[in-house]
């Protein structure tokens, strides 16, 4: 069963925005669409652990700062001709509150 | 039930169509391909590097037999369509098999020209065109050794290379005395042919066939001059015809080609054509790109978007022989209305000419050092003005120096392990690998794939060289060329609307344009953010979701994640307090290095994100304000101290880089901007490769536009001498404020004056004194706006400060 965590209100991260959850095992991006869906990956991207949390968020991609790999919310993986996968968590938002599985 | 698509033709133009209309209308048609072959579509372009033994069948696959299945088409190799019942909508093949269409497309290539001299119809007299001929060649190699092709044009010359590497003793035939007449003018073709020679090949020039001789084969070739050579194989290269003979048989209205109109429709609304078969506003094309070009247009019309038209090509011409860079586009030749600029050095191998036509680039032709080929290509179709820079025009883009690249300029002399693009460690080999495996033909692509040349660029011209080597011609920049994937419209047209329909914001821009994805992409909405932004700013807001990241938190993002911190200073003037401050700044915060930076200033680096508004807090409180080092906009003005210590100096330049940098600090340019003031012309402060550099003179001030010490070393150019610190103010922020309204995002000032030329710049700034004064003056009321301190807004804003720490810690 997964652990559903509470991270707090969907409007603490912007629209077409991020926001960091440190965790013990690293920091995990919090990625909030212009259409309000919530999404998480681990906060490096596949290439050269870039914090994607710093990108910027289009659709539901987002755009590494570092060298413009682009990164599906939903999957994780990189945007072809790129190769590379980041991990990935599930998200879930009731009453405007963000929950992250952990 | 799903309308019928019968293409006819299974080679690259037609294909190419079908894939550009699955991506556009995935389920729109039951398609159905007719190939004479017995194969997928496959790369003809490739067949030469074949014949060379460089590639084999497999490597120039481009779409293979799973590919047909894996998108439901249904394919009948080995079949010749031979007739068409336009009433019935029906094709028929030679075995008898019919297939109905609701849209039928003709793409039936051409054929070699055979010319009808006695004995051209003898087993062992070939043209070279398809895998079969390819395969006589080889086999042909194997055991015989006399080759005569011809025809000296393109293929002809790529085939004789072939079957000299093959191993054959080659002669090539030719019927003027220029080898490639129509790519090349005398003194290049000469140096062609030397080089060629230099490699084994043999020429006989000026020469006509009369007739091929032998029994049961080929035996002999006769020349009218009543010459005779033996020949076991004999290629003809004398050129191409457009395959119509389907289509005249049906009735369709056929000139040299198919005649179609600008959708690429026939005479017959049913029948579409594409590719080298086709007719199109009284010209024929052999080359790869035009063909995609058309493949495009009728996709669109296939899929019933009913947008798009194909206007036609300029083309230009590479050959892909091993060892040898030739380049030519347009008219070199030239006539009484045109003018030559010519650079020749044979003994070096170098040979350029450029035809221009009222101060346009009409034609060009190269040899050797084709470097800068694309460049000359794209001014061409883009119609640029060249006048000011006839200079040095010769000299190529990059005649002070590239950095990166270690000055290579000719693809062909590389060995496969030669780094080309110095950024991202990209072989020459891993660009011809990822060109030939996965089938790529443009500059994009290869960006996309390799990583070359997309990082400074500054080897874009040897990535396309290796392109043009590789698989001959393709297509770089389309003559429009959008922002981005995101809409059709280019930078100027979105500004332009931008300005004449009010759009004050990001939305707006998108629903008035028809913007194609709805958030944009990381490269179209910062540009987009900074137009509404330049164009009105009193009216717009910034937003802050479409900056990158370091002008989203003012300060640089590093390679681990954490921040470099610049706090300004005036003119690279401080003060002990401000060190002081600085100092204990870098303490507290645990700054990993402090770094002196090339404008003079002072660099923190390795300041954690969350840090960020503390440590500006801080310096706040010492007096300092944000450096702006990370921001589309002024970054710093550099002075050297100028006459108040220096036994040279001439003027107060020290004063007049604070007054310059409190005047312009905050302002929002399309790239960063950099400004400099040098007390005497020994310009200690390095103004001649900034954006705008003053250089005090003992009479007043010269004003210098459009430096760059990055990639491209470029000097400034001089833009106009004043008398008072005054002007040079005036004209500081009118250069600035036409820099800002017309340059497009992220193009510095060096590469924007090339495109609109400096005499456009001075007729706007220099001559027009009251447009001067305007533009000054718009942009002093939008420094009004931009003119604040972004670390001390940021501090004082709880909402905002929150984004700068983590939303929650767990464990």
């Amino acid at each position: 069963m997964s652990n559903w965590i509470e991270i707090g209100a969907v409007e603490e991260i912007p629209k077409l925005g991020s926001r960091v959850v440190e965790t013990a095992k690293g920091d995990i991006a919090v990625f909030r669409a212009a259409d309000d869906h919530v999404f998480a990956l681990r906060d490096s991207c596949p290439h050269k652990q870039g914090p994607l949390s710093q990108g910027i968020v289009h659709g539901h991609t987002v755009t590494c700062p570092l060298h413009n790999w682009k990164i599906d919310l939903a999957s994780g993986e990189a945007q072809e001709p790129d190769e590379g996968c980041t991990g990935k968590y599930e998200t879930k938002v009731e009453a405007g509150v963000v929950y992250l599985a952990l | 039930m799903k309308e019928k698509l019968v293409l006819v033709g299974n080679g690259m133009a037609g294909v190419r169509t079908i894939e550009e209309l699955l991506k556009i209308a995935p389920d729109m048609y039951d398609i159905t391909v007719f190939g004479a072959e017995p194969y997928g579509n496959y790369n003809r372009i490739l067949l030469s590097p074949v014949l060379a033994g460089d590639k084999t069948i497999d490597d120039i696959m481009l779409n293979t037999l799973d590919w047909y299945e894996e998108n439901n088409i249904k394919l009948h190799v080995g079949k010749t369509v031979v007739d068409v019942d336009r009433k019935g909508r029906k094709v028929i093949a030679d075995d008898g098999t019919e297939e109905t269409y609701d849209r039928l497309l003709l793409a039936t290539g051409s054929n070699p020209f055979i010319i009808p001299v006695p004995g051209h119809g003898l087993p062992g007299v070939i043209g070279f065109r398809d895998i079969k001929d390819v395969d006589t060649m080889l086999g042909t190699a194997k055991t015989k050794t006399h080759a005569v092709v011809i025809g000296g044009g393109l293929l002809g010359l790529e085939a004789a290379n072939g079957l000299k590497i093959q191993g054959m003793d080659v002669t090539v035939v030719h019927l003027t005395d220029t080898l490639m007449e129509r790519q090349m003018d005398d003194v290049s073709g000469r140096m062609l042919q030397q080089s060629l020679e230099e490699k084994g090949l043999q020429f006989l020039m000026a020469t006509q066939t009369e007739a091929i001789l032998g029994d049961d084969c080929v035996k002999a070739v006769r020349f009218k001059d009543g010459l005779e050579i033996s020949a076991d194989i004999v290629v003809m290269a004398a050129g191409i015809r457009p395959n119509i003979e389907l289509a005249e048989k049906i009735g369709l209205h056929c000139e040299r080609g198919i005649v179609v109109n600008d959708t690429m429709q026939t005479f017959d609304p049913k029948i579409y054509s594409v590719g080298e078969c086709v007719q199109h506003r009284g010209e024929t094309y052999g080359l790869v790109a035009p063909l995609f070009e058309q493949g495009k247009v009728c996709a669109n019309h296939l899929a019933k978007f009913g947008i798009g038209r194909y206007e036609g090509s300029v083309t230009s011409t590479k050959l892909k022989v091993t060892g040898i860079d030739l380049f030519s586009a347009g008219d070199f030749t030239g006539d009484d209305t045109t003018e030559d600029i010519i650079m020749k050095d044979v003994a070096n191998g170098v040979y350029k000419k450029v035809v221009l036509k009222d101060n346009k680039i009409h034609g060009a032709v190269m040899y050797g050092d084709t470097v800068d080929g694309a460049w000359y290509f794209q001014m061409l179709r883009d119609g640029t003005d060249v006048s000011d820079i006839r200079d040095h025009l010769m000299f190529g883009q990059a005649h002070l120096g590239d950095a990166g690249h270690g000055g290579e300029n000719a693809a062909s002399a590389m060995s496969d392990d030669m780094e080309v693009c110095g950024c991202n460690g990209v072989c020459k080999g891993d660009i011809v690998n990822a060109i030939t495996d996965k089938g790529l033909f443009t500059l994009e692509e290869v960006k996309a794939h390799t990583k070359a040349a997309a990082s400074c660029g500054s080897c874009t011209g040897l990535v396309e060289q290796i392109l043009a080597s590789t698989v001959g011609d393709y297509s770089d920049t389309p003559k429009k060329k959008a922002m981005c994937g995101c809409t059709e419209h280019t930078h100027d047209e979105v500004r332009h609307a931008i300005k004449h329909n009010e759009l004050t914001s990001i939305p707006a821009v998108h629903e008035f344009l028809e913007w194609k994805t709805p958030d944009g992409c990381a490269s179209c909405r910062p540009a987009l953010n900074f137009y509404v932004l330049a164009a009105w700013p009193n009216e717009s807001v910034d937003d802050p979701q479409s900056r990158f990241i370091n002008e989203r938190v003012h300060a640089n993002i590093q390679k681990d994640g954490t921040y470099s911190v610049v706090p300004r200073m005036w003119g690279g003037v401080t003060t002990p307090n401000e060190l002081r401050a600085i100092a204990d700044a870098a303490e507290k915060f645990d700054a990993k290095m402090v770094k002196v930076t090339g404008g003079q200033r002072i660099d923190l680096f390795g300041i954690k994100k969350e840090d960020l508004p503390e440590i500006w807090s801080d310096l706040n409180k010492a007096g300092m304000v944000s450096g702006h080092a990370y921001g589309k906009s002024l970054r710093t003005v550099k002075t050297c101290v100028g006459e108040e210590w220096c036994r040279f100096g001439t003027q107060d330049s020290t004063g007049l880089g604070i007054k310059i940098e409190e005047m312009t600090w905050g302002s929002q340019t399309p790239h960063k901007f950099k400004i400099a003031v040098s007390g005497c012309p020994r310009n200690c402060a390095e103004a001649t490769i900034k954006d705008f550099g003053v250089v005090c003179v003992d009479s007043g001030y010269e004003l210098h536009v459009g430096g760059n010490g990055g990639i491209h070393v470029k000097a400034t150019d001089l833009l106009a001498r004043v008398a008072t610190e005054e002007e040079a103010m005036e004209y500081c922020g009118a250069f600035m404020q036409i820099y800002r309204e017309e340059a497009h995002y992220l193009e510095r000032t060096a590469p924007w004056i090339e495109r609109v030329g400096l005499s456009y710049v001075k007729e706007k700034v220099v001559e027009d004194e009251v447009g001067r004064k305007v533009l000054n003056q718009r942009f002093l009321d939008s420094q009004d706006v931009f003119k604040f301190d972004p670390w001390a807004r940021e501090v004082a804003d709880a909402e905002t400060r929150k984004v700068y720490i983590p939303i929650k810690k767990i464990g």
